[in-house]
């Protein structure tokens, strides 16, 4: 298992996950966030998906999650840089994640938590 | 041409292992990021219905050539409790471990080939194949 680093940017959360994820890792990655947002009151989640390949049935399930669950800390997530490949498979799977904030980079999912936190 | 290897799926982490096993498979053989996306996606569908459902199993690999066309062939094997009704597992949105995978009709559709065979008490055996367009 590895652990995924959860930069702080001001009010912010920053995390670009880099690894093919397990689920030992997802599952500890979600408590590694909710904790570092209680810790900081952080109010806003990046979640950066540009270098993953691969998001199965269960990683879905743990990153749908985590939006649902920081959302009810009080802190919004959005999703970013979700590859073609994995748009495609996810939708074959039948998992289409419609309550989860996405946007295509890293700048437009910071410009899209600053509109929804309306700072 | 015999080119089949096995993995077994014994522990959580072999879930990962067998699907980056797959998908160099995937990429040697000339597939496109996109289908090796789907084909390494379906790999880890099938290995965590195996650690799931059977706890231990197999997921063995083959390159399939037919007329003008190559393929690879992934076959799961587990002998768990099997299927008593096939038909309902393939269904959309019908599932036994309450949402955790995404179930069998998500991997036929990422697939070109679905066939399964399973017996109560006895295991389950699912085959599927990606041709190269």
């Amino acid at each position: 298992m590895m652990r995924i680093p959860i930069l702080k940017l001001h009010n912010y959360l920053l995390i670009s996950i880099q690894i093919d994820l397990d689920d030992q890792t997802a599952i500890q990655f979600q408590e590694d966030l909710l904790k570092k947002i209680h810790e900081t009151g952080a109010t806003g989640v990046v979640i950066d998906l540009t270098s993953v390949d691969i998001v199965d049935s269960y990683i879905a399930k743990v990153l749908g999650d985590v939006v649902s669950m920081s959302d009810l800390m009080g802190a919004k997530v959005v999703l970013t840089g979700i590859q073609p490949a994995v748009a495609i498979t996810l939708i074959d799977l039948g998992i289409h994640l419609k309550d989860v904030p996405t946007s295509l980079d890293l700048e437009k999912g910071l410009i899209k938590l600053r509109q929804e936190l309306e700072e | 041409m015999n080119n089949q290897s096995c993995i077994p799926i014994k522990k959580e982490w072999d879930i990962v292992g067998a699907r980056q096993y797959g998908r160099d498979i995937a990429k040697n053989l000339g597939f496109g990021s996109v289908d090796q996306a789907r084909i390494a996606t379906a790999i880890s569908e099938l290995a965590r219905n195996i650690y799931l459902y059977a706890q231990k199993g197999k997921i063995c690999f083959d390159i399939v050539e037919g007329v003008n066309k190559k393929g690879i062939k992934i076959v799961a094997i587990d002998e768990g409790p099997g299927i008593e009704e096939i038909s309902k597992v393939m269904e959309d949105g019908y599932t036994t471990s309450g949402g955790l995978g995404a179930g069998l009709p998500g991997i036929k559709r990422l697939m070109d080939d679905f066939d399964i065979i399973s017996e109560v008490g006895k295991g389950t055996e699912i085959t599927v194949v990606k041709w190269l367009r």
